[in-house]
């Protein structure tokens, strides 16, 4: 009952790899409403996995059952070698976890808060350096009602950092970000995956997925309808391309399974440069909404 | 793929709870003292309502050298044991399951007995600086005398401590009553506010009718007003009570019995999680 419903599209982790997460057939059920609906997922030692999905969708009921904040219906679940119904403290301090939202701290200053968050925790970071990671520096005097968004963000992922976990939790965490906020969260993200530190990361941007995921999973009406690295997800690299020119004053389209051939037959026929010429790919978001468009067909 | 941080030594040890909790309780005062609302609404309230009935009715003699004002310093005394154990819990703990402080200690390897000593500490701490007040207020503008006696410095530190743990624990447990942070004191304060009412704080409790007698004696604050009563008035004005006495070991015993259903009710209903959420 865990297999038949896995998608063609979910590529499973390799056989022999060391999972930091290993999930199979996960259900959550809210009355009638089925929250999760058999969810199968592996999250490799050391990767970033993002990921996706639309409101509603099962993201953040999944993820919450992994930080053993939700009970499960049905299903097996390990997080670090540990059934999260199950977790105890010596578990939990090899988490870090940034929740979607919250406007707890607004009257302890960064520092106090870092520093405080790093006493719940058996071997923390040095919280100097923490909060110069994430870019507070300035700010390790200003309380939490006086930061923005974004540095109220940051000090929720000093937070989740602060006990140096070997899995990072982190729930939409740049949304609120302008784009240049965006791009220094990202070279954060970065940085703690070159320390080795797993990460699951939800987001609405598939932008941010791209740049940052090692993999992508798609969730749908709770369940995983696709999980890939982000160049191959839902057969993107193998899906048509549209290769568009300018020809006799007019727009020119072909779409094609080879556009390189196609590109080739063009220039010949130009004798060199071929203006305008474009090859399009479907972006990750065009293969995101793809998948989330067809998963919308009623199904039985 | 594998890690530096992964490899850290395993062994490290566990902050204990009492460590951590008297760590929250830093935290609880920093947070409690600097948010202007909780200092106003459990300091400036209390030492405002003295002011303006010890000003109004203060002078009145209710007995026998007893004035009206010394009747209700003891029951605004009593009534602090309450505002700052259960109306400031009942009103904090659904803010902070509001606002993401409980998920987010949830989510941390913090023991959540931690979570509740640093709430007691911050009930007690509260109580010491808001009786303290209300004291020196008492003597210096309200006739407060205070007793000579050790056994009734003794009453009033029982009366105390069984008053906090009882009411620390209703507060907790009915800190699921409220359906959001924002409508908390809406809930919490009414309650307060009757029960004050109703137990001897605003009226002399001997000249409230019998069935509001009947209904306040069922809860702490009528005890507890009782004992403190005990404490701050002369011994003559044990005749002014409904039994002609301070029934020391009937307050004792109720707020006894309001530990245990309190620490019972906390653990039969207290929640981390916002409904719907678990």
């Amino acid at each position: 009952m865990t297999t038949e419903t896995t998608s063609p599209l979910v590529v499973p982790a390799p056989v022999d790899a060391d999972l930091a997460v290993r999930v199979r057939g996960l259900r959550r059920h809210y009355g009638e409403t089925k929250a999760v609906d058999g969810v199968d997922l592996d999250i490799v030692r050391g990767e970033v996995l993002a990921l996706l999905g639309p409101n509603g969708a099962g993201k953040t009921t999944t993820t919450e059952i992994l930080e053993g904040y939700r009970k499960r219906d049905a299903g097996d679940v390990d997080v670090l070698g540990v059934d999260p119904a199950h977790g105890d403290g010596r578990w939990r301090s090899r988490l870090g976890i940034v929740l979607q939202s919250a406007s707890d701290l607004g009257d302890l200053t960064v520092e106090e808060s870092v520093a405080h968050f790093a006493g719940y925790f058996p071997s923390p970071r040095d919280v100097g350096e923490v909060i110069e990671s994430v870019g507070l520096a300035e700010k390790r005097s200003t309380r939490g009602f006086d930061l923005s968004g974004g540095q109220r963000r940051r000090l929720d992922v000093a937070l989740g950092i602060i006990g140096g976990p070997e899995l990072l939790f982190l729930d939409e965490p740049t949304t609120g970000f302008d784009p240049e906020a965006r791009r220094e969260f990202w070279e954060l993200i970065r940085g703690l995956r070159g320390t080795g530190t797993t990460i699951l990361l939800t987001t609405h941007y598939l932008d941010e997925a791209e740049v940052l995921a090692d993999r992508v999973g798609v969730i749908s009406r709770g369940r995983l309808i696709a999980c890939d690295v982000p160049s191959r997800l839902g057969g993107r690299d193998e899906s048509l391309a549209t290769v568009t020119w300018r020809e006799a004053d007019e727009q020119r389209t072909q779409v094609t399974h080879e556009p390189t051939r196609f590109v080739q037959e063009l220039a010949g026929r130009f004798d060199g440069e071929v203006p305008a010429l474009a090859v399009h790919r479907p972006s990750l978001e065009d293969v995101y909404l793809s998948l989330i468009g067809d998963d919308e067909e009623p199904t039985s | 793929m594998t890690t530096a941080t992964t490899a850290r030594p395993s062994a490290a040890p566990s902050p204990s709870s009492l460590s951590l909790g008297l760590r929250r309780v830093r935290i609880e005062l920093k947070t409690f003292f600097r948010d202007r609302n909780s200092a106003v609404w459990n300091f400036l309230l209390p030492v405002l309502l003295l002011v303006i009935f010890g000003s109004v009715f203060g002078n009145q003699d209710i007995g026998p050298g007893i004035t009206f004002a010394q009747y209700f310093v003891a029951g605004m005394i009593a009534s602090g044991v309450l505002y700052t154990s259960f109306q400031n819990l009942a009103i904090a703990i659904p803010m902070e399951r509001d606002d993401g402080t409980l998920k987010r200690l949830q989510g941390t390897p913090m023991p959540k007995l931690s979570y509740f000593v640093g709430k007691i500490g911050l009930v007690f701490v509260a109580y010491i600086a808001q009786v303290t007040i209300l004291i020196v207020v008492g003597v210096l503008f309200y006739k407060l005398h205070l007793p000579s006696d050790p056994a009734k410095w003794f009453t009033f530190l029982w009366a105390s401590v069984l008053g906090l743990v009882s009411c620390t624990l209703l507060g907790i447990a009915f800190s699921v009553v409220p359906k959001n942070g924002k409508g908390a004191s809406a809930v919490v304060s009414p309650i307060v506010l009757v029960l004050q009412f109703t137990s001897g704080v605003f009226f002399v409790f001997s000249q409230l009718p019998h069935w509001m007698q009947v209904f306040a004696s069922f809860f702490p604050l009528k005890w507890l007003t009782q004992a403190m009563r005990s404490v701050f008035l002369p011994d003559s004005a044990a005749s002014l009570e409904v039994a002609g006495s301070w029934e020391l070991p009937a307050c004792a015993a109720v707020l006894a019995a309001w530990c245990v259903g309190g620490l019972v009710l906390s653990l039969m209903f207290f929640r981390w999680n916002k409904r719907g959420q678990d």
